[in-house]
Parts: structure tokens; sequence; C-alpha cells
């Protein structure tokens, strides 16, 4: 689901939350600009979001989300939507982030090439039980000698398929695809 | 850890300030922000004046000629201009509620409730945005009762009627997150604020004067909001305009709305999400 506010520059969608966060005046510039150009937004600063594209504005939103650096960032399908390059660009922010600020990251995905580049533990949900925990290297040799992620996924959640979501989460993810679009 | 030094946790380990200094820092933060979209887009409010201008250009002329409101020494025309500035102002603040339901689609408003700002703060600083908006009607009202030789007051009253017309704003505007808050939809939420201007506008002294109405309709005014404001501005407002309750019981009335408003539109706040 995307979050920033298309009336407002980049700059601004950050200016509010960095006022609720309670970051001091002396520091919130500096603040939001850091986080701009670490994700690369730096020249986009005062453009309006509306004009963003889809691989801006969750660049943005990771921005906001990490203006008060928490030590734990929950993402929900942080690239569902989002083309091949704007998808490396958020994956290398986000590796950066933990390197950076040692941000422990939990993120739910359906994409098990963007677990295995970004995860160091899984944790593989069917029928709302996680029946399969590990590293990916270790979930890979569990299943077969030359399996991907993938085969890992269907051989623990597989055959049925997957009956969570539902309407309104459906309907979710279908605007926030058309949004980028 | 591959913490860069100079970075380590906690890094968000800002100075508490009192709860009343955050309060009006997020409320303020709030307020900011809505009117930044709106100095954007000014444009939506001059479409705001068709309204008011046909109520005062046809409905006032002809009620006028008719004489049969009593409005003591006043004209017609000069009696309504106050309740038209306090109808153009409810008419927008009355809608204004559709906005969190806009923002709780985008996602926003699951990230305000999130952050550690009061609901309270979230509202009234909405609230107040709305206030500024009103503010536009005045410009409005006060041109077009210039254009109908209304002899205006233009000295310190001004402010005093600047006050009442935020403060009514405010307080429809609130009213109106409160209701989206628990119808929750675009589509109920237009059906609902249809309905409820009406009985606001009619059930108030804007347009005719308590005196004239019947014995419970004139109960149903007396607790709508709506007639304090009017009572007030339009002893503010025009040159021979009196008050019939008292400009600072008018205000205490209002303040005291506001402030119940705010606060049960605030724990109504997280409904709209569910």
């Amino acid at each position: 689901m995307l979050s920033a506010d298309g009336g407002l520059t980049g700059y601004e969608n950050l200016l509010l939350f960095a006022r609720l966060y309670g970051i001091p005046r002396a520091k919130r510039r500096d603040r939001i600009i850091d986080a701009l150009q670490f994700m690369g937004l730096g020249e986009a600063e005062r453009t309006l979001v509306r004009n963003y594209s889809g691989g801006m504005i969750r660049r943005l939103e990771i921005a906001q989300s990490m203006l008060h650096r928490p030590s734990v960032l929950f993402l929900d399908e942080p690239t569902v939507g989002l083309d091949p390059v704007a998808r490396h660009a958020v994956w290398q922010h986000l590796h950066e982030l933990r390197t950076q600020f040692g941000t422990t990251i939990l993120m739910t995905t359906h994409d098990m090439e963007e677990a295995d580049e970004l995860c160091e533990v899984i944790a593989i949900m069917h029928r709302g039980r996680a029946v399969a925990v590990g590293s990916p290297g270790s979930l890979k040799k569990q299943v077969g000698a030359d399996a991907d992620l993938d085969d890992v996924f269907i051989h623990y959640a597989g055959g049925a398929v997957d009956e969570g979501g539902g309407y309104v989460d459906s309907a979710w993810i279908r605007r926030t695809i058309k949004r980028l679009r | 850890m591959s913490t860069v030094p100079g970075s380590v946790a906690p890094l968000n380990g800002f100075a508490k300030a009192g709860f009343l200094t955050e309060f009006l820092r997020d409320t303020f933060a709030l307020a900011d922000i809505e009117l930044r979209k709106l100095r954007r887009d000014p444009l939506e409010l001059l479409t705001r004046a068709i309204q008011p201008a046909l109520w005062l250009l046809v409905f006032g002329q002809v009620f006028g000629r008719l004489k049969a409101i009593p409005t003591g020494e006043m004209n017609y025309v000069t009696f309504m201009v106050p309740g038209i500035l306090a109808q153009s102002v409810l008419f927008i603040a009355i809608f204004y509620g559709i906005s969190v339901i806009w923002e709780r689609d985008l996602g926003i408003l699951q990230k305000l409730l999130v952050s550690p700002a009061p609901r309270t703060a979230l509202v009234l600083g909405k609230a107040l945005s709305a206030g500024v908006r009103g503010l536009s009607q005045a410009i409005v009202i006060y041109l077009l009762a210039s254009l109908l030789r209304v002899r205006l007051r233009f000295g310190i009253e001004i402010l005093g009627v600047l006050t009442f017309v935020v403060l009514g704003s405010a307080i429809f505007s609130t009213f109106s997150l409160a209701v989206a808050c628990l119808v929750k939809t675009r589509e109920r939420f237009m059906g609902i604020g249809q309905v409820l201007t009406m009985p606001f506008f009619f059930a108030s002294n804007a347009i005719y004067p308590l005196a004239i109405m019947p014995g419970w309709l004139r109960t149903f005014a007396k607790l709508n909001p709506l007639s304090y404001q009017v009572d007030a501005l339009r002893a503010l407002m025009v040159q021979g305009g009196q008050t019939m309750f008292g400009l600072s019981f008018d205000f205490c009335i209002l303040v005291l709305v506001l402030v119940g408003l705010v606060l049960v539109t605030a724990k109504l706040y997280p409904n709209v999400i569910r």
C-alpha cells in the first residue's frame, strides 16, 4: 500500500512526520535531506509526490520510516508492483539501511527472489502457521540439492492454493499496483 | 552489529517536551501541511463563492421586498449577511470529513495514527485548517455585501468576525470528521452530508430571527451551535447588529462545543480504518 501524500512535495511529506515524531527543529532539515539523499531522492525534494514514479514513492516511504531511526522496521511487500530497476534500487537501499544503521527489518513478501536476496531468516507461512523457519541456505538444503526458494515454498505450502488474503487485501494490492502505473 | 560509528542506538532518544508543547506542535504540524496543500489549489475556494452570491442576490432581494420577516430597524439583506457567511462556512466544513476517508484509502491516516502524536492533535489540526478555509468565505461575503451597499463594520470587529468564522468552521468540520469515522465510506458520507446541512441551516437564526419560530423549533435552534455563531457575527459584522446572547457567552459556548467534539472525534478516529 502506498501512503505518501501526492499534493505535497517529498520534503513536506517527510517534514510532517519529522515534526510528529518529535525530531528537534535544529536537526529536522538535516535529517530530512539526509534521508532523501540516502534513498536517492535528493533531486526530487521539491517535486510534488503525485509526479513521482512508483519506485520513487516506495523509496520516499522508506525514507520517512527511517527519519526517527527506529531499531525495527516492518515492511509489507516492499516491492510489489515495481519494475526490476526500481525493485533492485529498493533492495540496495534496504541493505544499506541495515549495514549503516543496524536496523532490524521484518518483512512479508510473496517474492521468493526478494526473500533470498534480503533475508537472513525466513519463515514460510501456511494457513496461519510458520511451517518452516531457517536461513535461505538451510531451507534450500532441506528440500533438495539444487532447490531454489520457490521449490522450498511449494514444498512447505504447496498443493493447495493459498486461501489467505481475501477481498479487502486483494483490493488493496490491485489499487497499489494501479497507482504505480 | 555493523553500525557506523556515531549512529549507535538509541538514535531516537529525543528529549520529551511537555504534553501541551507536543500537543500544540503536532496540531500546528497538521494544520500547516493542510494549508500548504490549499495554497497550491486556491481555485477550489473561489468556486465556493457562487452559492452565497445566489442567496444574497436572489433570495435576499426577493424576501427583502416581501418584508415578511421582522428584522427590526435593519433591512433584510443586512440581517441575512452574517447568516449567509455562517452558512457558507458551514457548507464547506460539513463535507470536510470526507478527507479523512480519502486519507484512509491512501494509507496516510494509518501512518498518522501510529505516530506518537495525540489523536486530539490530529483532529484539532485538521479542524484549524478547515477554519482557515472558512476565512476565504469571509472575504467573499464582505465583497458581496459591499456591492449590495450593506453597511458593514470595518473596525477592530473584523478580528472578532474572523475568530467566530474559524470557530464555527472548526466545529462543523470536526463534526463532519466524526460522521466520517462512523459511516466510513464516501458514498454513505455524501448522502449523510446532504441531509445534515439543511437542519443546521434552517434550525438557526441565519435567515430569520429566533422570535418567529414555533417553540419546538426554537429549542432546536438554541441547541444548534450555528445560532451562536450567527448571533456573534450579526453583532460584529453589520452596523446596527445586536447580539441576543452576548458575545462572551457565544464564544464560551462555541469553545466548549469544539472541545467536546474534538475529544469525541479523537476517540472515534481509529474507527475509520477498521
